[in-house]
């Protein structure tokens, strides 16, 4: 049973993408060296890049297909999407911005969620900051925790820890793991590091040059140490 | 010495009242128009940006004289609001405002515009992927983020409107009471003999009202860029 289906094709310029997987839920990790297409195959998951060509499916869903001309816009996906930079709303607090999938989702307020996962981000003394004061760390922590908070399907993880120094990463990988074993959220997470995915992943996709290079479990990685 | 006549009070008010609706008013088309040009790609934009631009560089009196030629009692967009829904321009206040409006509009759409254009569009994609749709995006995370230059543009607006001469009074005459803003009243007591007390009072005043209106303007956009980038 797949939770995610994927098949689609898009030319960039010189670059295309043709890329066909399937995931069971869990952590799927997308590997692959910078330029392999990795974001790019994210953003079309997203909603925010349409496919020329193909399918996307989730939880029997279809949120994209060319044959029918469907493609559900980005806002109604209910994909939680954690980006390189964080992407936090700089004129709200921490809190402003925990809140904002809920209320953009049309979601009831849920205090013992919100509760929940701010506990399990530990990110409970930073609700009444403004972003511009968070460290690197913290700001993925929230962003993290905003994502979950729209209470999304699937959630997408691009880089999230690329833009961070070693002693920041071990920081957050912790707080990665308890995600993958409290969420429940099946996730998509992208990254070039294999010592990263190793510690989270429960099936990899390797692109490579805009196509699927192998599918498999965690040993894959073992097949090219970073 | 610094007794205002009923006159000269009648004078500030009109002045402060016209400027106010125009700039209410040009405001919510102000951004709309900023918007496009920051965002969207049509064709005539070029065309559109010129015409809103216009009045900035034309003689004042030739807007003036155009608006008459449109807006006038007898012109095509005068005759159709006029017929259809009771609004006339030609010699009433609302008149006034609609020339204040052209004038300051330019001025309220460029700060607005760049304000939109400087704004990180990765932040809007994020908001979408949060679940808001085109029109929650622009009010939750565009306009907010792009308030410093509503607030620097709503004031250019309002000086230009409060201080617009040329095109009001082709547009409108000079009629206390009803058209006769406060440049429009020092300009006629400096035509006439002993009128020079009354005009440094108005000037005083106008001097006044600019004033403040840049400082409100200049605290107001420190607290909203503080809300970006402290506590």
């Amino acid at each position: 049973m797949s939770v995610l289906a994927l098949d689609v094709e898009k030319r960039l310029g010189a670059f295309s993408i043709c890329a066909r997987f399937e995931s069971a839920g869990g952590v799927t990790a997308l590997f692959g060296s910078s330029g392999a297409g990795k974001t790019t195959l994210v953003n079309m998951i997203a909603g925010l890049i349409a496919p020329d060509r193909g399918r996307i499916v989730l939880d029997h869903i279809t949120l994209f297909d060319s044959s029918s001309g469907t493609n559900v816009p980005v806002h109604r996906r209910r994909i939680g999407y954690v980006f390189q930079e964080g992407r936090l709303f700089p004129h709200l607090t921490v809190a402003g911005n925990l809140d904002y999938g809920r209320r953009m989702s049309a979601l009831a307020p849920d205090p013992a969620e919100m509760e929940r996962i701010v506990h399990l981000l530990d990110i409970g003394q930073l609700l009444e900051r403004r972003p511009g004061k968070l460290s690197g760390g913290e700001r993925q922590r929230v962003a993290v925790g905003r994502a979950l908070l729209m209470r999304p399907r699937l959630l997408l993880l691009d880089e999230p820890l690329a833009s961070l120094d070693e002693a920041r990463k071990r920081e957050i990988l912790p707080y990665l793991e308890r995600l993958r074993d409290e969420a429940r959220v099946p996730m998509v997470y992208v990254s070039h590091n294999a010592a990263e995915l190793a510690r989270l992943a429960s099936s990899v996709v390797w692109l490579d040059a805009g196509a699927v290079h192998a599918v498999g479990g965690v040993k894959l990685l073992e097949r090219r140490p970073a | 010495m610094f007794d205002l006549s009923p006159d000269e009070w009648i004078a500030i008010k009109l002045s402060l009242r016209i400027a106010t609706v125009a700039t209410l008013v040009a405001l919510p088309i102000g951004v709309g128009v900023a918007w496009l040009l920051a965002r969207r790609q049509f064709w005539g934009k070029a065309l559109l940006d010129g015409l809103i631009h216009l009045p900035l560089v034309l003689p004042p009196v030739v807007t003036g004289y155009l608006l008459l030629i449109s807006f006038g009692r007898r012109g095509p967009i005068g005759a159709f609001l006029a017929d259809y829904f009771g609004i006339v321009f030609s010699f009433r206040w609302i008149g006034a405002a609609l020339a204040c409006g052209v004038m300051g509009f330019p001025l309220l759409v460029r700060p607005i515009r760049l304000a939109i254009e400087a704004i990180d569009r990765k932040l809007e994609e994020a908001a979408s992927t949060l679940g808001a749709d085109r029109l929650w995006v622009f009010l939750s995370v565009t306009l907010p983020l792009a308030l410093p230059g509503l607030i620097a543009g709503l004031v250019l607006c309002f000086a230009k409107a409060l201080g617009e001469f040329g095109a009001t009074i082709t547009f409108v005459s000079n009629i206390p009471g009803e058209t006769q803003t406060i440049s429009a009243a020092i300009y006629t007591f400096t035509q006439i003999p002993g009128g020079d007390a009354a005009a440094g009072r108005l000037v005083l005043v106008a001097i006044v009202i600019s004033l403040a209106a840049l400082v409100a303007a200049e605290w107001l956009a420190r607290r909203a860029g503080m809300r970006f980038h402290g506590e």
